[in-house]
Order: C-alpha cells, then sequence, then structure tokens
C-alpha cells in the first residue's frame, strides 16, 4: 500500500468519527426551527388517513394535523417533509430523531408508552380491530370463525388481538401474516384467507379498493381498544406539549365552533368568547407559555381547518371511507371526544 | 514499540523509520489497527450512550417474557402463551427446514440440468439453456412472489383437488393423512432401521468382493428388500399397527392430517430453482473440466455411458464442483429470508413481529446474524470435511 492511500485510509476514518456526533436531547422545537421544516413521520399509503392527491402531495387525516402542527411552530402548513414509514419502521425512525413527530396511526399502548422511550400526546381517532369476510361466508359473527385462516398484517398490534381473541373464544384459527397491506389484501382476494382483520377504519378504507365491495362484510365485533394518535421521544416536555395542544386546539375549535372560513376573523380581535380568546392569543399569553407565538393556534385551525372539518373531508360519511364519528364525536354530541379547557 | 531501537544495534534508526519501507509498513498497520478498533469502540459506545439517553432497557431478559401471537408453522410445540425465545426457536427451525428441503432439491435440479446441458440432444440441451438464462438472471424475490402468485391461483378449498379423498391440493397448501402410531409400529420401525444397517453391510462386502474378484453383486435391489420389502411383511403379518388421520373438510378449511403451507412450497421451489440453476453451472463447468480422454478410454474399456459417467467422470468432476457448491448452499440458505415477503414464518419474519412487540431492535438483529452465522459456519464445515473426503488421494 503507497503512503498515500493510506493516508487516505485514516483520514476517512476520522472524519467519520468527528461527524458522527451522539445526538443530543436537545430541544426539538429549537431543532425544526432552525431546520425550517417540521419532519413528519406517516404511513406508506393508506386511502383517507396518508395518500397522495392528484397533484402528488400527501394529504389525509394524518396529514392534516402535521400540517396544522407545521403551521403553528413554523407559519406554513407546506413546511413538512414526510417520511413515509411501515409499520416495523416507524418507531426506530422517531427514536433516532429522523422525524420529530410521528402520525402514523399508532395504538397508543402501555409498553409503546413506558417501554419504547416514546409520548403519545393524546387520541386523535378512536379505532379497535375488526375482521372483514365474505357475504358468501354466511356468517354474521366473528366468533363463528372456528378452524378458518385470517390474513393479518405483522408487526403490529392486531397479531396480539387476534391471538387474544381466539384464545378467549376458545376457537382455533391459521394466521397468516403478510408484511404489507397490499400483499395481505391480495392473499384476501384469492381467498388464500377466509377473513382480513385490521383496525376497523382500515378494513373501511380496504373495503373501498375491491372490485366489488358489497361481497364483503365488516363483522360487529370490534375485538380491541385501538386509540390512535400522534407521539414524539419522550424527554421533550415542551414539545410533546406543543404537539398536545395543537390536537386540543383542534378539537376545542370543534366544540367552539371556531372553523377554516371564520378562524382568522376570530383571532384577528378578541370576541365575547373568553375560551376562544386565549386560545387564538387575543387575550392573555398561551403561546408564550409554549414558547411560541401568540396565534400559533389560530395558524393551525386555518391550516385545514377543525378537527369535524378535518374529519369530514378525508374519512367521514361523504368521504369515500364513509366512517360515521361514533366514539369520535364530540363528548357533547354523544362521543368521548374531550378536549381539556384552554386557560 | 517502534520508538525503541532493537538491542544488539540491529540498524534501526527511529529518524529513518520514514523512509524505510519495511518499518512504515509496520507504523502504518499499527495505526491502522487502532483506528479500526477505535471506530468499533466509538460505535459501540455511542450505541450504549443513545440508548441510556432515550431510556430504553436493553438485554435478552425480554426473550423469557410471553409472546401473545401465533406461528402457523410450527416443528415444536407452540402456542400464544410460549416464551418470545420458543417462537425464535421455532422460526429458526423453520427457516432451517426450508434450507435442508432447498439445498436437497437445488442439488438434484443442478445435477440434472447441468447434465443435460450437455446431452448431445439438441432440444434437450437448448431447453435447459434457456430455463438456465432465464432462472439465473431473475431475481429471486420476484421468482418467490411468482410461484406464491402461482400457489394462490390454485383452487380454493371448496374445489380442492383430492386423490382418494386422503390427499388434498388447494390454495391454502397441500393436506396430506399424517401417520398415528400405535402399538407395535415400533417394531416396523426398527425392521427399517436394521435393513439400512444390512444394507450399508452388504455394501462394503459386496465393494471388497468386487475389488478382489471384479465380480458385481446388486447391491441396490438387495438393499431395496431389505429396508422396504421386510417391513412391509411385517407390518401385514402383525396387523397393520399404523392409521391414518385424515384430513376433513370443515366450514372453512381443511383440518386434520399433515399441512404444507402454499408459502413454504412457493419458497422451497423458487429456492431450489433457483440455486439449481446457478448448480447447473457449476455441474457442467466440473464436468468439462474432465479431460475427453477418460471418456474415450472407458468406452474402450466397454463401459456403458451411464456408468461411464456414475463411475468415471463425476468422482473426478465432484473435486472441481464441491468447493463452489459451498458458496451456492450458503446463498440458499441466506436467501430464505426472503420469506418474509410472502409470509412464510422463518427466523426472519417471527423475529420482525418480536422486534416490533419487544422494542428490543439491537438483541433481535443481533440474534439474526449469530443463527445466519453458526448456520453458515455448519453449512462450511459440513462441505469442507466432504471435500476432503473426495479431494485426491496422493500415495
Amino acid at each position: 500500500m503507497s503512503f498515500k492511500k493510506i493516508a487516505g485510509a485514516i483520514a476517512v476514518a476520522g472524519a467519520l468519527v468527528a461527524t458522527g456526533a451522539v445526538p443530543g436531547q436537545a430541544a426539538t422545537l429549537d431543532d425544526v426551527k432552525a431546520a425550517g421544516t417540521l419532519k413528519c413521520g406517516i404511513n406508506t399509503g393508506l386511502p383517507g388517513f396518508a395518500y397522495t392527491d392528484d397533484a402528488g402531495n400527501w394529504t389525509g387525516f394524518d396529514v392534516a394535523y402535521c400540517r396544522a402542527l407545521a403551521a403553528g411552530v413554523l407559519g406554513d402548513a407546506n413546511a413538512i417533509s414526510f417520511v413515509n414509514l411501515t409499520g416495523k419502521t416507524r418507531f426506530p425512525a422517531l427514536a433516532s430523531g429522523e422525524i420529530d413527530v410521528l402520525s402514523r396511526n399508532t395504538t397508543w399502548t402501555y409498553s409503546r408508552d413506558v417501554d419504547l422511550g416514546f409520548t403519545f400526546i393524546g387520541v386523535s381517532y378512536y379505532d379497535g380491530q375488526g375482521f372483514i369476510g365474505r357475504t358468501a361466508l354466511g356468517i354474521s359473527s366473528a366468533t363463528e370463525l372456528d378452524g378458518a385462516s385470517v390474513c393479518i398484517q405483522t408487526g403490529t398490534t392486531t397479531e396480539l388481538n387476534l391471538a387474544d381473541f381466539f384464545r378467549v373464544n376458545g376457537i382455533t384459527y391459521e394466521p397468516v401474516p403478510i408484511e404489507t397491506n397490499a400483499e395481505a389484501r391480495a392473499a384476501y382476494e384469492a381467498e388464500r384467507c377466509d377473513v382480513y382483520t385490521t383496525d376497523a377504519s382500515g378494513l373501511a378504507a380496504t373495503k373501498t379498493t375491491f372490485d366489488d365491495p358489497s361481497a364483503h362484510m365488516v363483522f360487529p365485533e370490534i375485538v380491541s381498544k385501538e386509540p390512535l394518535g400522534p407521539l414524539v421521544r419522550q424527554g421533550d416536555d415542551q414539545w410533546a406539549d406543543i404537539a398536545r395542544w395543537t390536537l386540543n386546539a383542534l378539537i376545542t375549535a370543534e366544540e367552539l365552533g371556531v372553523t377554516q372560513a371564520n378562524v382568522a376573523e376570530m383571532a384577528a380581535a378578541a370576541g365575547d368568547h373568553p375560551e376562544i380568546n386565549r386560545m387564538l392569543g387575543t387575550e392573555g399569553s398561551l403561546g408564550e407559555m409554549l414558547g411560541l407565538d401568540a396565534d400559533w393556534a389560530a395558524r393551525a385551525i386555518a391550516a385545514e381547518g377543525n378537527y369535524a372539518e378535518i374529519f369530514d373531508r378525508y374519512i367521514g360519511p361523504d368521504s369515500p371511507l364513509g366512517l360515521g364519528r361514533g366514539l369520535n364525536a364530540l363528548y357533547t354530541d354523544g362521543g368521548i371526544l374531550y378536549s381539556p379547557p384552554f386557560r | 514499540m517502534t520508538e525503541r531501537a532493537p538491542p544488539g544495534g540491529g540498524g534501526f534508526d527511529i529518524s529513518r523509520a520514514w523512509t524505510d519501507e519495511r518499518a512504515r509498513g509496520v507504523i502504518f498497520q499499527i495505526l491502522i489497527v487502532l483506528g479500526v478498533a477505535g471506530l468499533a469502540a466509538f460505535i459501540v459506545m455511542n450505541t450504549i450512550t443513545n440508548l441510556r439517553e432515550a431510556g430504553l432497557s436493553s438485554g435478552y431478559g425480554f426473550l423469557f417474557d410471553t409472546a401473545n401471537f401465533d406461528i402457523n408453522q410450527r416443528l415444536l410445540d407452540y402456542a400464544s402463551t410460549s416464551t418470545y425465545g420458543q417462537a425464535f426457536v421455532v422460526g429458526a427451525l423453520n427457516t432451517v427446514l426450508v434450507a435442508v428441503m432447498g439445498i436437497i432439491a437445488a442439488t438434484v435440479i443442478g445435477f440434472v440440468a447441468g447434465v443435460l446441458r450437455l446431452s448431445n440432444n439438441f432440444l434437450v440441451s437448448r431447453i435447459v439453456v434457456v430455463w438456465v438464462e432465464f432462472t439465473r438472471n431473475v431475481p429471486v424475490l420476484l421468482q418467490i412472489i411468482f410461484w406464491w402468485l402461482i400457489m394462490l391461483a390454485l383452487p380454493r378449498v371448496k374445489d380442492s383437488i383430492s386423490i382418494g379423498d386422503a390427499a388434498f391440493l388447494n390454495n391454502r397448501g397441500i393436506f396430506l393423512p399424517s401417520p398415528i402410531f400405535e402399538d407395535g409400529s415400533a417394531i416396523v420401525l426398527a425392521m427399517i432401521l436394521v435393513g439400512v444397517v444390512a444394507t450399508i453391510l452388504v455394501g462394503r462386502w459386496a465393494r471388497k468382493r468386487q475389488e478382489e474378484t471384479g465380480r458385481t453383486f446388486p447391491v441396490g435391489w438387495v438393499g431395496l428388500g431389505l429396508i422396504v420389502g421386510i417391513p412391509v411383511i411385517v407390518y401385514f403379518a402383525i396387523g397393520q399397527p399404523l392409521d391414518f388421520d385424515l384430513p376433513e373438510k370443515k366450514r372453512f378449511n381443511l383440518k386434520g392430517g399433515f399441512n404444507i403451507t402454499p408459502e413454504l412450497i412457493a419458497l422451497w421451489l423458487a429456492l431450489s430453482t433457483y440455486t439449481g440453476a446457478f448448480i447447473s453451472e457449476i455441474v457442467r463447468g466440473g464436468i468439462l473440466s474432465v479431460s475427453k480422454g477418460q471418456t474415450e478410454a472407458s468406452g474402450a474399456l466397454g463401459l456403458r455411458r451411464g456408468l461411464t459417467m456414475r463411475k468415471i467422470i463425476l468422482p473426478q468432476a465432484l473435486r472441481v464442483i464441491i468447493p463452489p457448491m459451498t458458496s451456492q448452499y450458503l446463498n440458499l440458505t441466506k436467501n430464505s429470508s426472503l420469506a418474509v415477503a410472502i409470509g412464510y414464518q422463518d427466523i426472519v419474519s417471527i423475529g420482525d413481529t418480536i422486534l416490533n412487540q419487544s422494542g428490543q431492535a439491537l438483541e433481535v438483529i443481533s440474534l439474526y446474524m449469530a443463527f445466519y452465522l453458526v448456520l453458515s459456519l455448519l453449512t462450511s464445515a459440513f462441505m469442507n470435511w466432504y471435500n476432503k473426503r473426495i479431494a485426491l488421494v496422493e500415495r
């Protein structure tokens, strides 16, 4: 080996050591502001929740939350770099700092919250695991599935719920675990399995893609609680607060009648509703407490509208998914959606 | 150590170290070793620090936690109440199963195709050429998915192809009767074992006799009689102590019997044909490496073509064939991790689920690496032993 080659090799090795600095637990807010973009982890593609529109822009229920957050923090709902993540890659991506927030229909569970070192900042969609099967099977309940083959997507909580459900009911089944939603659907369509199981919202999304949706039915059993919501890394309370109160602002906006259309007008001057005033920054200093400016919530709501507007646009009864509000209605409308007060 | 002049005044001068080629070499090698070790230490330290800062627990204790998920193909007893560690073992055995099945099939396919490609029959050799070139030039992942889609295109459960209502084929796999051993079946199994041992002994005796007298002995037929014939007679004589559990059509699936999943079949077919195509080229190269004079000489002695191939050409060709075969076997084993694409529950598929549920990414990946390393080293060790055995013995 020549002297130059060796010296070069050492230089490269040295450079690697120098640049591989340990990422600290610095304030995420400062990092996001310095970068000028919010790094948001979303699904690789799920109708209604995260998909590309005709112009190729990411859009959907989960994406809308990121847009609200980016608008609140950076003042620009488009200042986002999206990172598409699978069920498997999402947690390492968040833990390593590759993304600032994960908004990818992720179930809030004890072990993810406590053991994996994440902070769930709230629930954006109350879901539950269900089954879809052919109407030709002639059964009306998932408890009649003794001996059936069940397609599941691997690396999700659904595998565990499925095992629990069949164990509790004392019936047997053959699991057919498949890596991606697309291939699992292909296997179900080829009748490799009798039923396909995932979150009820996902079933509704998947059903719309079948050739003949009416030949399939979603069974009434919901076998698990799946509170889906955004999450951030544990240890940065300020960032978690920003993420949490952005979601709360969207919910409170629906409750108080603040919409995408009237938010600018309401935020321009103080009105007679004190909570609206506090939230939109015309009264008090709530934004300052978060380390943001007074208008942050107004911008977040202006991005895609309040919770109801986002829900209806992407997954509501008039969208292709046609999901009802159900549990996701405000507590005043018979649901369990409830935001702590802005005061 | 380079700073001290060697005793005895060997003429080493530290100030001239940079101009002395040998000394410079030593210095740089030491620097590089230090650099690599430093880099490795940095990576390990960095990881440990980050894990601690992120508040993540590490270690292998999670292997004793309850898995809570099910596995469809199990060579051992496993239920959702078993531990992650047991799930890992089940996955590892599934990998070993498909690797062993694949290696056997790939070897057979490779030898047959390799010999056929050298056939004098134009049509046969061309067909093999086209097949080999097609198979080894398409990525194996696509072939796995291709075979899986073929399996899925088989008849559905209610239209299963059945053979005498005992064996069924549909897009959920092959369903075969599984044997139930009753009293007395141990005798039959013992007879088979005795038959195998006896055949080996007969084979040794026959070879010795042939070496001494030149007379051949039909070992194959005698062996067949010993291993199959006698146990069958015994089986009937003691009243058929074997029953079969037949697969039966139920509401959704066939129940009972023995099920081979379409994922296993697809993976096995894809891996064995893909690797078989490579092996056929190695076999062809090995056969061509044996001088043509050998074939001619054997013909002149009056040996038939098949015998020439078996007794003259292949034993010599094997010396060329075996070393590159080892790496093909290793490739096949490692390619089996692509199983995850079609949902065959091998170690990677199950490990990924464990990774996702427990969050122990580094530990799970380290287990994969250790497993494949051990499996590959064992395969290499066996192949090296076999290679030594068939190597030319020089006297």
